[in-house]
């Protein structure tokens, strides 16, 4: 007798457990790969039966059975790893919480990103292979593919299971913090009204920013993250309509924001900044969206001190396409001339980056050049692809 | 765990080795000799290759081998030179390859 489980509730209690049993699997047997393979085993196991069965009143005990039973059956041959496994009892005697090894495991910079990412989502978030594939509109076997590749360069190379020292953590951090972002954008940017998706990469991204501003408060730039997604998601309600088609920043119905968690977020951030003088870019980034989300219309928007906040953020990491960001608040601090002459420059690094002329259209339209305009919107569309990367340009012309 | 480090040299790097003055060159080869013996204690063995111009390529495997003169790949990157350590982890080979003074590019493998 049980109801039938939302998607959300399996996720999170899949979420909040897989990742605590590889830490310490991966601790107990010293193989990566052996571990990882008895987890997903469970996960998997445990995504079939948990929607029929009921998830378990101890879900962590529950898993870690079997995996320790799968384990003793499939590793028959290596007896040293059986004689661990049969140590594996439950309750596990009180440990620290590994997880932060097994993300920096993840994470190394001796992986490509690609494998970075759904090495984490697996092995840290405990997603499945089939959900990563779904996530990223890209064939199971590719995605099965990259994490034996992974796995086994972990294994082969000699890719440590630990935190890394003081004096690398920085650089490690940012390593982390990139998977973390791309896995909050791909879930955000490619997300409709109607939500298809088996498991939502935003849900996964806020609550692995959120468990890495658990096991490392004093970086600020963590927190700069956590503030980031959380200040996007606050106002998630306003992004569609009800035909679930997106709606500009400047449209949107700011009633529908969740004005406490925006607060909240500003204050994560506050507190972030006050510690730390020197904001790095992802408190930056924040620290605008922050800006557009405490203004109470559009008109309210504090464009002068976005702009301050853009070149600060240029003054760190140069990009064309932060330039063509700070051009748009450009437009609303000193004029669309003044933007346009910015849009100049940035012509050649963006020739083929459909939203650089989408924004131009939008300019020279303003300027009342509608001919110059129509060009330029042609030149967009036919750069988008797909209806994805439609959805992105709409959603990166709501200047946020 | 055992890795070899690859020494890479580049064309640019060449270049500038060459413009470089005596006491630069003298200096940059001095480098190189204190990274080796800073680290001495995890250097099983290293071999530092006479210039590429000197190398010879054999193919076997389609009848004959065939002898032909230059590297196995022609390239604008060339090693240069390995050298052999015996430490924990990928990461202290890391540490060591970002270290290295001289060349600019530095590949790690394990050894099997």
């Amino acid at each position: 007798m049980h109801e039938e489980m939302s998607r959300e509730v399996l996720a999170r209690v899949v979420r909040e457990h897989a990742g605590r049993l590889a830490a310490s699997l991966v601790s107990l047997l010293g193989d990566f790969s052996a571990a990882e393979d008895l987890v997903q085993d469970a996960v998997e196991t445990a995504l079939r039966r948990w929607p029929v069965e009921g998830v378990p009143e101890r879900p962590d005990a529950w898993l870690s059975t079997v995996a320790r039973r799968r384990g003793l059956d499939v590793l028959r041959r290596e007896s040293n790893y059986r004689a661990k496994l049969a140590r594996l009892t439950w309750p596990a005697p009180a440990a620290p919480d590994d997880r932060l090894r097994l993300i920096f495991t993840c994470c190394h910079p001796a992986l490509s990103r690609a494998a970075q990412i759904a090495l984490t989502l697996r092995v840290v978030c405990g997603l499945s292979t089939t959900q990563i594939a779904a996530a990223f509109v890209v064939p199971e076997s590719t995605v099965a593919q990259r994490i034996t590749r992974a796995k086994r360069k972990i294994g082969e190379a000699g890719i440590p299971y630990r935190v890394p020292p003081q004096e690398e953590l920085p650089e490690r951090l940012g390593e982390v913090l990139a998977v973390i972002y791309l896995l909050f954008n791909e879930g955000y940017l490619s997300s409709t009204a109607e939500q298809a998706q088996a498991r939502d990469l935003v849900d996964d991204a806020e609550w692995l920013a959120s468990l890495l501003a658990n096991l490392v408060p004093k970086d600020p730039e963590v927190a700069g993250l956590l503030a980031l997604i959380r200040l996007h998601r606050a106002r998630g309600g306003a992004r569609f309509d009800a035909d679930g088609r997106l709606v500009l920043l400047a449209d949107q119905d700011r009633s529908l924001w969740d004005r406490r968690a925006i607060e909240d977020a500003t204050a994560l951030l506050t507190r972030a900044a006050r510690v730390h003088r020197r904001p790095g870019p992802y408190q930056l980034q924040a620290a605008i969206v922050a800006c557009h989300a405490e203004a109470e219309t559009f008109a309210d928007t504090d464009w002068a001190q976005i702009l301050v906040l853009y070149d600060m953020l240029l003054h760190l990491t140069p990009s064309p396409v932060t330039r063509l960001h700070r051009a748009i608040a450009v437009r609303y601090a000193r004029g669309v001339e003044a933007a346009l002459a910015e849009l100049k420059e940035l012509g050649d690094a963006l020739e083929r980056y459909p939203l650089f002329h989408a924004t131009q259209a939008e300019l020279l339209r303003g300027l009342g050049r509608r001919e110059e305009a129509r060009r330029a919107d042609e030149r967009a569309l036919e750069l988008i692809a797909n209806p994805a990367q439609q959805a992105l340009l709409e959603q990166r012309l709501a200047w946020d | 765990m055992k890795y070899v480090l690859m020494f890479v040299e580049t064309e640019q790097f060449a270049k500038e080795l060459e413009a470089m003055g005596e006491l630069e060159q003298r200096a940059a080869y001095e480098a190189v000799g204190r990274w080796f013996a800073e680290n001495a204690d995890k250097i099983t063995h290293h071999t530092h290759l006479a210039p590429v111009h000197t190398a010879t390529t054999v193919r076997l495997g389609q009848g004959e081998p065939v002898v032909t003169d230059g590297p196995f790949v022609e390239g604008k990157e060339v090693v240069s030179g390995f050298a052999e350590v015996e430490v924990a982890d990928l990461d202290e080979a890391l540490k060591l390859a970002r270290s290295w003074p001289a060349c600019p590019i530095v590949e790690i493998r394990p050894v099997s």
